[in-house]
Order: structure tokens, then sequence, then C-alpha cells
């Protein structure tokens, strides 16, 4: 038995080897690579040659929380999580519950429109998107001159531009989370309604006490997912606004992308990268935490 | 499960890379040359290639097209990643950070050999863009520089006949054309966007934008205090429009912006999508200066030769194909781009048309930017300072205050270098 063990274990490690190694390889050393090289001031002349490296410790850190367009980027950042991750989870919740009530007539079909925008490109709806969004020509201002409201420059004025990506992001995002909640209110017994039913619950009732607690690990889920997918925005500020006006549209992503990309500050970006991570790891670890005190 | 896709997927890729570059390779031995473009001149040059190619039987000249929008990214990462082309085209404001990369080819030797470039031929200012440190490391292609296009109709029916040269009367012209078209329309259009049309102001002043050999910044000048004062001045008076603009031309017929400051391209454009019975609308003139007519910027794209390439002669010989007076007057009638030798404005196709002549008399006076690599990164801090003192957001002293200690936070390696090297 004692002998046994050790063998089945190197065995077990064989199997295992290669998984590691890949994970090893593309994912951990990697990593490990960008956090030194968050340490340093990687740069384009770093790049020509690589005397001109400095090790500069946490100094790339301690610069980036002076650097007002970082707070700015983070605010921004989390403006739009607070924002759009309660709205998309309600728009999602919306179409799932319709999608799911009987009384629902061609459910595939807008099943499939639904999630149409899901995966659709980017770029092509942001097209759309901005002629919708047209100030003086866009469909959005139209439809809002019936009720009286002056048109609004939705990607001119730093006011309305968050909101304009918002709406944007959870027209086309809210579908695939309706899916997942689809599937999630499909799993709850019937019978559970039929009780309810019996018991005198009406329509609310039997959604605030049987659907909602039932939903509740889906829900969870699909909160967890959502809010690190939009702490990762960037595609939508890079093909809209790219960033602007007046930079109330940069994300940390997009601050990032810039700073690594546009301008090979690799070392800052890398820093950005760490930050961000740390914050979406508490983050995570909080919502966990609130997971578990309602559920004990 | 999912890495282990991602390394089947890898596996293939090089797999396919392996076979892409087994491919490449000429059966006929002929030397290949990659050759990257960008947008339009990536496109259109592809019909220069073949005659090309007749006279250099040798050679096989790949052509890659890149969109300008990626097109730096992308250069920089094939530095990086060591799969540079033989040559390629890039911004002349570019040339300084490639060449810090020494990731070009200086060429004084390949010019002073050839018998058909000639650098007096040259506009000088743009010609000056393309030197670094005292030595050549690209040839200007095609040139751009910036210009008014204007409404001459509007501005008649406001009063004046033609365009004043001096910043207060274009101001002048433009508060009566403002009286003319209401407070729903406007008279200038500064996109936010674009850095040019600030960046234009700010070089018609004397000031350098840097000081000390590029170590620090220079925004808190008079200069571009004024410049940037006009700026600001134009927003605060309702001339120019906050908000975005997606078509120009559309917008130019309506009378809704009739001023826009630009570049070359823009004369094809006009032509093309202003509606043929609007063609009278739209003109161009001398950006007015402060006391009269400035310099303008040096811009336009050039062609380098990488150093990682192993065919340099064969890349020069397409550069020097390229430069050549009867290419370069066939690469302007297929782009409408602007050519850098004088010998071309000869051509009746571009001397006779009045709409290109304030450009062949600006480019006489051009001022190339600061030479330093960080200077793309410079130029997007002053957008986006543009941009908020057109919004209102900031004054015109502090943002000049703040641009300079963002600059000087950009330039500081540059500093240490420098002074390392001092050292040394």
């Amino acid at each position: 038995m004692n002998g046994a063990l050790p063998s089945a274990q190197r065995a077990a490690w064989c199997f295992v080897a290669p998984a590691l190694l890949a994970i090893g390889v593309f994912f951990f050393l990697p990593v490990a690579a960008a956090l030194v090289m968050s340490l340093t001031d990687f740069d384009i002349y770093a790049l020509a040659d690589l005397r001109n490296l400095r090790f500069v410790g946490l100094r790339n850190y301690a610069e980036l929380l002076q650097t007002p367009l970082f707070w700015r980027a983070l605010g921004n950042t989390f403006y739009f999580v607070i924002v759009g991750v309660p709205l998309s989870i309600a728009a999602s919740l919306g179409a799932a519950l319709l999608l799911d009530a009987r009384v629902t007539w061609l459910k595939g079909l807008f099943r499939t429109a639904y999630f149409a925008p899901v995966v659709t490109s980017l770029v092509a709806v942001a097209v759309i998107w901005r002629y919708i969004l047209h100030t003086r020509y866009g469909m959005l201002n139209y439809a809002l001159s019936w009720f009286g409201i002056d048109p609004l420059d939705w990607l001119g004025d730093p006011h309305w531009s968050m909101p304009a990506i918002i709406l944007f992001a959870v027209w086309k995002n809210f579908g695939y989370n309706m899916i997942i909640l689809l599937a999630g209110l499909q799993s709850i017994p019937r019978d559970l309604y039929e009780a309810a039913d019996i018991d005198g619950a009406g329509g609310w009732a039997q959604f605030r006490f049987v659907t909602w607690p039932m939903l509740g690990p889906t829900l969870l889920m699909v909160s967890i997912l959502s809010m690190s997918g939009y702490f990762q925005l960037f595609a939508e500020p890079y093909v809209m606004t790219q960033g602007g006006p007046v930079q109330s549209t940069v994300s940390v992503l997009y601050f990032m992308y810039e700073q690594g990309f546009k301008w090979w500050n690799l070392g800052v970006a890398s820093a950005v990268a760490f930050v961000l991570f740390a914050i979406m790891f508490a983050i995570t670890l909080l919502q966990l935490r609130v997971a578990r005190g309602i559920d004990a | 499960m999912e890495r282990r896709t991602a390394l089947r997927y890898l596996s293939a890729g090089a797999l396919a890379a392996g076979l892409g570059a087994c491919g490449r390779t000429p059966d006929d031995g002929r030397v290949v040359l990659r050759f990257w473009a960008m947008g339009r001149e990536g496109e259109v040059v592809q019909q220069l290639i073949p005659a090309f190619e007749r006279l250099h039987p040798g050679v096989k000249v790949d052509v890659q097209q890149l969109p300008w929008t990626a097109a730096h990214e992308k250069l920089l990462t094939a530095y990086a990643g060591e799969s540079m082309p033989d040559l390629f085209q890039l911004g002349n404001t570019w040339v300084t950070e490639l060449q810090a990369l020494q990731a070009i080819e200086p060429l004084d030797a390949y010019v002073a050999a050839s018998p058909t470039l000639d650098p007096r031929d040259y506009f000088g200012g743009i010609w000056n863009t393309n030197v670094v440190g005292g030595r050549l490391f690209g040839v200007p292609w095609y040139v751009d520089t910036r210009v008014m296009f204007y409404n001459p109709e509007l501005l008649a029916r406001a009063g004046y006949r033609e365009l004043p040269a001096t910043w207060e009367g274009w101001m002048q012209a433009m508060r009566a054309v403002k009286k003319l078209v209401g407070p729903d329309k406007y008279v200038v259009l500064l996109p936010h966007e674009e850095f040019a049309p600030l960046l234009v102001l700010a070089l018609q002043q004397p000031e350098e934008l840097l000081r000390d050999g590029g170590r620090y910044g220079n925004f808190r000048s008079a200069g571009f205090h004024k410049a940037l004062q006009l700026y600001a001045d134009m927003y605060a008076e309702k001339l120019a429009p906050i908000e975005r603009v997606s078509n120009v031309y559309h917008e130019f017929g309506i009378e809704y912006v009739s001023f826009y400051i630009s570049g070359p391209w823009n004369l094809g454009e006009f032509r093309r999508r202003v509606p043929p019975a609007k063609q009278h609308l739209w003109a161009t003139a001398l950006m007015p200066g402060p006391q009269g007519p400035a310099a303008s910027l040096a811009g336009g794209s050039s062609l380098a030769v990488a150093s990682s390439s192993r065919h340099k002669q064969e890349a020069w010989q397409l550069v020097e194909f390229l430069s050549q007076v009867d290419t370069a007057a066939q690469f302007n009638r297929l782009t409408g781009n602007l050519p850098p030798r004088r010998s071309n404005w000869h051509d009746p196709a571009l001397a006779g048309d009045p709409q290109a002549r304030p450009f062949r008399i600006q480019l006489e006076n051009v001022r190339p930017e600061p030479k330093v690599p960080e200077w793309e990164n410079i130029l997007a801090e002053l957008r986006v300072m543009g941009e908020r003192v057109a919004h209102g957001e900031i004054g015109v002293a502090a943002a000049a205050a703040e641009l300079d200690a963002k600059t000087d936070r950009i330039l500081e390696k540059r500093r240490w270098l420098l002074a390392r090297e001092a050292r040394a």
C-alpha cells in the first residue's frame, strides 16, 4: 500500500505535467515577467538597447497613484461597472422572464434576436450606434424629441458619453446573460410554482419567494462574470469615442493600452495591469463573502 | 481543456506560418522585397510596382497595406518582434522615434550616389524632417501641410472679398459670418480628434515648442499662450461647434461650418464629395498668421529602409524609383497626394490648379516639429489639452502649465539618457 502510492502519484504527475508545463510557460511565466517589468521603466529606449533600462522599484506604482488620468480612468471604470452591471443583469433577467413566460409567442425568434448583438462584430454595430447617437441626425434624439427633450450630444458631451457607452454595452451584452438566466429559470421545478399558486401567491409573490431564491446561485455567477467583464471595459470606448470627449470614457484598460502599445511605456502599463488585477481580486472576494453571508 | 486547445492552435499556427514562409520564397530566385505602405497609398502604390519590376527583373515586390490607425503600433511591434519589412512608408514625425530604435538605415551615402535624386529639388522644411543628428533617415514621398479650406461665397456675403491674412482680421471675418448664419450654425471646424489645427497655430508663433534641446516643454511661452488663447476664443465666442461633425463635406454645403484647417488629401475629397452644384462653395487660402502669413506644419510621409533588411540595395532602388519625377507625377494623379519635389509642381495639372496653389506657397514655409522620439505622445497631450480648453474645463494659463508639467515628465527618460551621454 505504502509503496503503491508514490508510483500512482508519479503517474498522476506524468499526466498533469504537460498541462502544468503549458500553464507555466504560457501563463505564470508571462505574469512573472510582467511583474518584473512593472518594476522597471521599460520603454522604446530600452527596446533599442537594454542598457537603457532602469530598475525603478515601486516608482511606477507611486507615480500612477499621482496621475490624475489614472484616477479619472478608475472613476470612469467604476461608473461603468456600478451603473452598467445592474442594468445589464436587469435587462437580461427581464428578457429571460419574458422568454420563459408561457404566454410569449415566437420564443425562438425573440431568443435569436436578443442574442444576435452578442455575436455580431462590435466594430460594425459601433458604426450603426454612432449614427443612432448622432446629435442632429440620430434616431435616439429624434425619439426623445417626441417627449419634448432637447437633442443631447451623446458622444460629444462629457456628461453623456459614459451613459451612451453604457447603453451600447448593455445592448451588446445582455443577450449572453439572458441565455444563462433562461437556463436557470427553466431548471426551477414547476411544482414549486404550483404549490405557491395553491397557497394563493400572486405573480409578484411567486417571483419574490420562488424565482428569486431559486435563481440565487445563477445570479451570483452572472454578477461575478459580468463584473469582471465590465471592469475590462476597452473595446466600446476604443471604437466609439477613443477615450473622449475630454477623457470621459478612458477606462483603466484603455489607459493601459495607450501606455503600453501606443507609447511603449511597458513598465507603466504592467503596473496598471497589476493594480487592476488587485482591484478585481478584492471585489470578487467581497462578492463571494457577501454571497456567503446571504446564504448563511 | 482550454489550455490544451490553445496549445494545439499554437502548434497549428506555427506550422501554418512555416508553410507560409516556404510559400513566399519565389521559385525563380528573385529577391523578395517586403514593402509596407499605409491606407490609400498602400492600395495605389501597387499599380506602380509592375513598372519597377520590369526595370529590375531580379526583384519581386511584396506590398502590404496597413491601416493608418494601426501603422505606428504595427511598426513598433514589428521591430520588437524582429519582423520588419525591407522598406516602409512612415509618417515623417516618426523618423526620430525609429531612429532612436536604430530601426532605420542612414541614407546619405545612397543619396550622394544617386543620379536621379537631387536633395535641392525638395522643399527644404520637408526634407529636414527626415534629418536626425545631421544624417538622413528617410526620403520624402509626399508632403502634407495645412491651409484653410473656406466658403468664399459666404465670406463674400459677410463683406469680405478674400480671407484676411492676420489672426485679428480672420476673427473679425468669422464674427461677421456668425452674424449671418445665426446661433444654430457655426463658422470654423476644429475637430477634437485632430491635434493639427492647434499645432498649426502654435507653429505660427516664433517660440520653440520644446526648450533646452528637447529636454523640457516650452508651452508656457508667450507665443503658445496666444495660440491657445485664440483657440479658446473661437469656442468661447461660439464660432466653433463643440459637437462632433461626422461629414464635413455635407456640413460645408449647408453652411453649418465654413472654415476648416486641413491638408492636401481634402482637395480630392472636397472635389469628390461636395455635390457639383455646390463646388463653388469651397476654396483654399493660406492660413492667416499672427501678423500675416506664417509657417505651417511640415508633415507628410517618407520612405525608409529598415536596418534589419538583407536587401538594402534593392530597397533603395525602389525608394529611388518612387522618388523619380515621373513616378511621383503618376502617384499624384492616382492619389491626389502632393509631391515633395519642386520639379513636379511645373506640371500643368498642379501648376494650373488654383486650389493647390496655397499649398505650393505654404510648402516653401514649413517648420519641422521638435525631433524627440516622445513627440507623438506629447502631441496626444496637446490634443487633449485643446479639448479641455474648448470645453471650458481649464483656463489657458493653467492648461499651458499643466502641458509643460506633463511634457517634462514624458521627457524625463530622455534627459537621463542625455545626461548619461554627456558624462560618458
